[in-house]
């Protein structure tokens, strides 16, 4: 049963979504940026760390949770550039389903294709990501 | 009333969709609060009208356009004996409850009420029963008041009166059931509470339609709205009700044809109702087909469906409750199928799309109700509501559904 869902819902998704590993607010970053869908009450803030330091406190579903922590480990090290980039090839991949052997794990997300719905909580953490850079910028 | 006995697997023959897969299962559709699935006898008077008996209706004088009028205000009388109004005027059709409750915020409000008057609205309003009284306030000064629900779910009448107590309250618009708790509201005992001290009544009849025999003059209701798509009716048909003398003093909410009695360049006299409201072109395939739709759940009878989902509401209850840590919004004492839900770690959406890939449809979301949502404690629930061709297999397969879920976020 549910074997479709758990394309989806598979084992990585769960695991992140249950224990992120780049959770929480760091005591130092350069800025942050927030995404709200207004739809379900999800919420997430994005802090970043000059020398491509990410990291995120989401409240919301499994899927935005777990986007948002495979985000933080996507990122690391990353240029503001690439990182911006980075979000463009994540997008296609939710989008179109197909995933994109140079993402890795964001891979993990491309199931969510199926679900036109559900595409906007995996894009959310990118969302506030691209405010944060968009901030970092103007201060920094 | 019922002239059809209640056979279960007879009436989900009635409905073509029942027997579509979702995902390679069998579809378990529970989402019937939204928007109700269609029996063939609404589809085929549909068709009909389009294929043997269409015209343009009250304009021509040729026989089409006769037997179409005849057709669309025959659907006017099935809605007056249905609602049991006390004349066929007092229907206004309308696209949806909705545009029904703008049309009296937009005439009687303006018109009826004053700067200073007062309208209450419940904690536990649709944003339809909300928002066109947040549009009047701030366009006509009226005051807008929120009476408090309890914790279970049903309405809180030391807060009522509260609201009511200085004598400026003018209307009550309220649900007469919730489509997020299910909780019914004692609708006779809020309008003559309304009524001794001096306020008009509208009820928001969009969920309690579909499930109980409604009687607008037994309630002695001044305003009561409802969509046909609910009803197991067609999109783009609703329905007011008015009392004829509020009628008679309410201004066209809308103008063009078929509102008025003559036209000329200096002065334009409007038509009487309920043709005064029902500018343009109206709905006449969705009417013809609420029509069928309401001879339909006549023929079963409220007494046979509201026995059948009597016992699915409480089945649902309980396997819901078998489930570890689930909550369910609300415990109303009158409630009807309509269960709202959340489970701890696993958010709505990932409820609604878990179940979903089981063939199973529910709502997720805040269900239009932002304000409850807050209220209740919750951003979100997820919804599982029936109708009159639910069945117990398809509750225990949602339980079954859950239970899975939860071990999985668990």
């Amino acid at each position: 049963m549910m074997s479709e869902s758990q394309e989806l819902y598979q084992a990585l998704i769960m695991e992140r979504s249950k224990a992120p590993h780049f959770a929480g607010r760091p005591e130092a970053f350069d800025a942050q940026g927030q995404g709200e869908n207004a739809m379900c009450g999800d919420r997430v803030q994005v802090f970043w760390q000059r020398g491509g330091v990410v990291r995120h406190e989401a409240h919301g579903c499994a899927i935005m949770t777990a986007s948002a922590d495979l985000m933080a480990q996507a990122v690391a090290e990353k240029t503001p550039s690439q990182m911006t980039a980075l979000r463009g090839a994540f997008e296609e991949v939710v989008t179109s389903g197909r995933e994109n052997p140079a993402l890795g794990d964001l891979n993990a997300l491309a199931g969510v294709a199926q679900y036109r719905s559900r595409i906007r909580c995996a894009t959310l953490p990118w969302v506030a990501l691209a405010e944060a850079l968009k901030e970092g910028q103007v201060h920094g | 009333m019922s002239v059809r006995e209640f056979n279960l697997d007879e009436i989900r023959k009635d409905f073509p969709i029942l027997a579509q897969q979702v995902h390679g299962r069998k579809l378990v559709f529970l989402d019937s609060a939204a928007s109700a699935q269609k029996p063939r006898a609404v589809i085929d008077a549909m068709v009909h009208v389009m294929e043997a008996q269409y015209a343009n209706v009250h304009r021509g004088l040729h026989w089409m356009s006769e037997r179409t009028s005849d057709a669309y205000e025959a659907a006017r009388d099935k809605v007056a004996a249905f609602l049991n109004a006390q004349a066929r005027e007092e229907i206004v059709f309308t696209r949806n409850a909705t545009e029904s409750i703008n049309l009296v915020a937009y005439t009687h409000g303006r018109t009826a009420l004053r700067p200073g008057d007062a309208v209450v609205v419940s904690e536990m309003e649709h944003h339809a029963n909300l928002v066109p009284w947040q549009m009047l306030r701030d366009a006509h000064g009226v005051e807008l008041r929120i009476a408090k629900i309890t914790d279970s779910g049903e309405i809180d009448w030391e807060s009522l009166e509260a609201q009511f107590a200085d004598g400026k309250v003018k209307l009550l618009a309220i649900t007469h059931m919730s489509n997020v708790l299910g909780s019914y509201t004692p609708a006779e005992r809020l309008v003559a509470f309304a009524h001794a001290r001096g306020a008009k009544v509208l009820l928001d009849g969009c969920q309690a339609i579909v499930h109980r025999a409604v009687d607008v003059q037994a309630l002695d209701v001044d305003f009561y709205v409802f969509s046909g798509h609910k009803l197991y009716g067609p999109t783009g048909i609703g329905v007011l009700y008015a009392k004829r003398e509020l009628l008679d003093a309410m201004p066209p909410f809308m103008a063009g044809g078929e509102m008025i009695e003559s036209v000329s360049y200096q002065r334009t006299k409007w038509a009487q109702p309920p043709h005064r409201f029902e500018a343009g072109t109206p709905a006449i395939v969705e009417t013809i087909g609420l029509g069928a739709a309401i001879d339909y759940v006549q023929a079963l009878g409220f007494e046979a469906i509201a026995a059948h989902e009597r016992a699915l509401t409480e089945h649902g209850l309980k396997v819901l409750a078998g489930i570890e840590d689930l909550r369910v919004l609300g415990a109303a004492q009158d409630r009807g199928g309509v269960l709202s839900f959340t489970m701890p770690d696993a958010h709505a959406h990932d409820i609604a799309t878990l179940l979903d890939r089981q063939g199973i449809a529910v709502r997720a979301g805040h269900h239009c109700a932002e304000p409850l949502m807050g209220r209740m404690g919750v951003t979100a629930t997820a919804r599982a509501s029936f109708a009159l061709y639910t069945t117990r297999e398809e509750i225990d397969a949602l339980g079954a559904g859950l239970l899975r879920i939860r071990q999985m976020f668990k």
